[in-house]
């Protein structure tokens, strides 16, 4: 038995390292640099974003599960190859044209046996009642009721198919991407205003829903600066995938640092007067009944713009941002999100420009 | 000690041939006889498992590479609510029960079931229901027009169904057309339980039926356990969207989560309800090719109503991300952990039977086998799912489609074709073609496992299941293009066995009465069994009649 059991571990141990180098191996440690410019508002100076898989954790709790989870696929492993290997094993020592000369008649009847049966309750049971205590343990750890010290606040409600950010300790209200101190936990609450969403950034912490009528909580803590990528795990509609989540984790200070951020965010939106053609088509037309502007509209139905051109990417991570694909955006949703809530306004060239020009303005 | 008859019926082939085809169609629409429901049963499920793998098929062109535009957004999310759906209520469920319907009987020694005109009732309100939910296909309006399908996913999430997300139709006929089909599916399960419990023919004690009887009285407790949430939940949703009523909407009151409660507490059994049919049709079929007994008769039937049991409280596993709080989540953990037990004891019994056995590969046996391997692997990554925070990471991924699909369709639906290859030369009277079997067999099991084995690693990677499209530059791509390549092969082997199906009804060698020197007692009648199954009432006197029969000098009630 015991030296069953310690080529057992040596197999484990055989198996993860077969398993790690395979991931390893389909994980390329960073995103090719023509595709980083396209992606990645080089404003920031983030370091690019990678695969968001679990397997590369970048917080506590992604990190407690990452752990686990070899833990769990070693076990598995493990008693994959054992039935695997006695199921293998009968097929080949027991087929008819192996045993036939074995004389005639019927092999021996075996109805049953008391020790190996119990042998084979009694050893998974042990089995799942380790795993039990393991998981009961680890939820405990994970999933919080109340705030980590010192933790940031962030109140996130889903929409179809966008996500919106309220920082109530500093007044922001902002969409789709999530500025992030690195460094401190953040303490998310999620909501939803109308269907089940689901928040994940897997390098981050697991998913939690986004219910109606239902706060939950998640916490996390960047470990380190960079962009975390995600999307919606819960199916909400239309446009479920293209629901992406993007985060920005920013170090504390320096001009691209998380508080230069708030300090912009703060600021009331750009009020240029070159742009006042602009900003007269957007009070004109059907935006300002969505779109929330500080001080110009009040919109809620869809993302805040008040500092629009501060995000990387458009219509909740379809396309980068920049002028061509707002404008775009604006000409017509649909060619780049089918099935989106925002409509065509059929816009002429001309205000088209004007509009554009002007959001292109909101820094 | 056994005095079954086995004196063969002629049935009068020239006669049947003389009989105009719509006296011969009436006579099937107008049957209450448990064999020719039980033919209808499969065929109509195999006629919606090709029209579901057709959907499956489009979706997994639409993803072989990130940003397809094969589909729009729309369409997709249609097929995968269609496909889950109708693999679920339309294939899985009929099939099954269709089976359960023609083997039970002659598997206990009765004549019929206990309510032939209740069966007949069954059957058809799963074909009309079937055919309201597909007629949306033509009749529904939804949120972007007419002619359209549900598009609300097969589990239907409130408040996703609400009349302000889903307009028009569509889901109404998901509903109804889901309800209909459910009626039809409690009338079956009430039929399975009564049937068991009350038409056993002399000397066959409960620890004497086959272990599929056992099972399939356990499905039918099932049935009627979990289908009338789901219809009460329906009837309740119908309600908010028809007549003002709130109660999955937030807005007003209600609760998106209660829908879900209901949901899965039929939803799991649901699952169980897919795989215990399975398992018996396993356990019929490795102790007639290893040519031994099966082993552990009476902890199989103990772990088959454990199983029973304990699925009626481990639902709330589908919602571990929901936010139940670590209470909640830890005990239903504890549960799905503790499932594993009796389903893992099943398993070491099958292999077990294999053990020392003289095993022929025919294809019956051929299915089984893929089955026992590919249920390991299903069995495996569902302990890991009960692991609440990895769940938390992969819930609602693709290592989660993964993980089902090697459980329905690497377990239930190669344990279906195993059992149609078995009992096919019983229901016609002629052997399936050995040499096509197995390569439909061979190729089903390679696209099988080159479709769904890379959804783990998709998932596992980061991406969520239903989204029509997904992300370049995320490491998916490869993945998903190994996961569309396997479909083919899959169409092939499916192609090849309708064809076997097909061809092997005038082309087949003649099997006679028991073409598998097999056990049990519906291989002591005619192939095909006379309308009223049996000449004489058989008696039975262990659990292997037949094996009593060929070795008078051993028979089986010594050792029980």
């Amino acid at each position: 038995m015991r030296h069953f059991s310690r080529s057992l571990s040596v197999v484990n141990a055989a198996l993860i390292l077969l398993f790690a180098s395979r991931l390893s191996a389909s994980t390329p440690p960073r995103l090719a640099p023509d595709a980083i410019s396209e992606i990645c508002d080089p404003s920031t100076g983030l370091p690019m974003p990678t695969i968001p898989t679990m397997f590369d954790p970048a917080s506590p709790p992604a990190a407690d599960i990452e752990t686990l989870s070899w833990l769990l696929l070693a076990i598995c492993a493990a008693i994959f190859v054992v039935v695997q290997g006695a199921l293998v094993h009968a097929i080949l020592k027991y087929r008819a044209a192996k045993t036939a000369g074995d004389g005639e008649g019927e092999p021996r009847q075996v109805y049953g046996s008391n020790p190996v049966e119990l042998a084979w309750t009694v050893i998974p049971v042990v089995i799942v009642f380790v795993l039990t205590l393991t998981s009961v343990r680890l939820i405990r750890e994970i999933e919080r009721t109340s705030p980590p010290e010192n933790a940031l606040k962030v109140v996130v409600i889903g929409h179809q198919w966008w996500w919106e950010y309220r920082y109530p300790d500093y007044g922001i209200v902002t969409a789709n991407e999530l500025v992030v101190p690195a460094g401190r936990p953040i303490w998310l609450e999620l909501h939803s205003a109308d269907v089940n969403h689901s928040w994940w950034v897997p390098q981050l912490a697991g998913k939690t829903d986004c219910i109606p009528g239902h706060p939950n909580n998640l916490w996390f803590e960047a470990e380190r600066a960079g962009v975390f990528l995600g999307q919606c795990a819960e199916y909400c509609g239309t446009q479920h995938a293209n629901m992406l989540l993007r985060v920005e984790a920013r170090e504390v200070d320096g001009p691209l640092g998380f508080d230069a951020w708030v300090a912009n965010q703060q600021q009331p939106p750009v009020d240029d007067e070159t742009m006042r053609r602009g900003k007269e088509v957007f009070l004109a037309f059907a935006c300002q009944s969505c779109h929330d502007i500080a001080g110009v509209s009040d919109g809620a139905f869809g993302p805040n713009l008040t500092h629009l051109m501060s995000r990387a990417t458009i219509g909740a991570g379809v396309a980068p941002l920049d002028r061509d694909t707002l404008r775009q955006w604006i000409d017509d949703p649909q060619t780049l999100k089918p099935g989106c809530n925002m409509p065509s306004l059929k816009l002429d060239d001309a205000q088209l420009d004007a509009v554009v020009d002007y959001l292109a303005s909101l820094r | 000690m056994s005095t079954l008859s086995t004196t063969p019926v002629r049935v009068e082939e020239g006669a049947a041939r003389a009989v105009p085809l719509a006296t011969r169609l009436h006579a099937w629409a107008a049957t209450v006889d448990h064999k020719r429901l039980g033919i209808m049963y499969v065929l109509a499920g195999l006629v919606f498992f090709v029209i579901g793998g057709i959907e499956a098929s489009i979706m997994r062109a639409q993803l072989a590479r990130p940003g397809n535009d094969l589909v729009s957004p729309e369409v997709f999310n249609q097929l995968f609510t269609m496909h889950g759906t109708t693999m679920v209520f339309l294939v899985g469920m009929p099939i099954l029960l269709g089976m359960g319907n023609y083997l039970i009987p002659l598997m206990i020694g009765a004549r019929d079931m206990a309510f032939p005109r209740l069966n007949a009732f069954g059957f058809w309100l799963f074909l009309f229901g079937g055919l309201l939910l597909y007629f949306s296909y033509i009749g529904a309006q939804g949120l972007y027009g007419t002619a359209v399908a549900p598009d609300v996913g097969w589990f239907a999430y409130a408040p996703l169904t609400d009349r302000t997300f889903s307009r028009g139709n569509s889901t109404d006929y998901w509903i109804l057309g889901i309800m209909v089909s459910g009626f039809g599916s409690i009338a079956t399960g009430l039929n399975l339980v009564v049937t068991t419990l009350c038409m056993r023919c002399k000397g066959m004690t409960l620890m004497r039926m086959p272990l599929m009887a056992w099972m399939m009285l356990i499905v039918g407790v099932l049935v009627l356990t979990a289908l009338g949430p789901l219809t009460a939940a329906q009837v309740m949703l119908l309600f908010d969207r028809n007549l003002g009523a709130h109660f999955f909407d937030p807005q007003e009151g209600g609760s998106a989560i209660l829908w879900q409660h209901f949901f899965w507490f039929f939803g799991h059994p649901e699952v169980y309800i897919l795989i215990l049919p399975a398992f018996g049709f396993v356990s019929e079929i490795v102790p007639t090719f290893s040519r031994k007994v099966i082993f552990g008769y009476p902890l199989m039937v103990a772990a088959t109503v454990a199983i029973g049991f304990i699925s009626l409280s481990v639902w709330a596993h589908h919602m571990f991300a929901v936010g139940m709080g670590p209470a909640l989540n830890a005990f239903f953990s504890a549960m799905t952990f503790m499932i594993a037990v009796p389903t893992g004891i099943k398993i070491f019994n099958w292999i077990g039977t294999m053990w020392g056995g003289r095993i022929r590969f025919a294809s019956p046996m051929l299915f089984a086998t893929g089955f026992v391997a590919m249920f390991v692997i299903g069995g495996l990554t569902g302990i890991m799912l009960a692991m609440v925070p990895f769940d938390w990471q992969v819930s609602d991924s693709y290592f989660v489609v993964g993980h089902f699909h090697y459980v329905l369709f690497g377990g239930t639906v190669f344990a279906i074709f195993g059992a149609i290859h078995y009992w096919y030369p019983k229901a016609f009277g002629r052997m399936l073609n050995e040499t096509i079997a197995k390569w439909s067999f061979w190729l089903l099991f390679a696209g099988f496992n080159l479709t769904f084995f890379p959804m783990h690693i998709s998932g596992l990677l980061g991406m969520p299941r239903r989204i029509y499209t997904f992300q370049p530059d995320r490491g998916l791509e490869l993945w998903n293009l190994l996961s569309s390549s396997g479909v083919p092969l899959q169409a092939i082997g499916v192609t090849l066995i309708v064809w076997n199906l097909v061809r092997s009804l005038r082309k087949g060698a003649i099997a006679g009465n028991d073409p598998w020197d097999a056990w049990t007692l519906e291989w002591a009648t005619t192939s095909p069994p006379p309308e009223h199954n049996f000449d004489t009432a058989p008696t039975v006197g262990s659990r292997r009649p037949l094996w009593d029969l060929k070795h008078p000098e051993d028979p089986d009630g010594r050792y029980e």
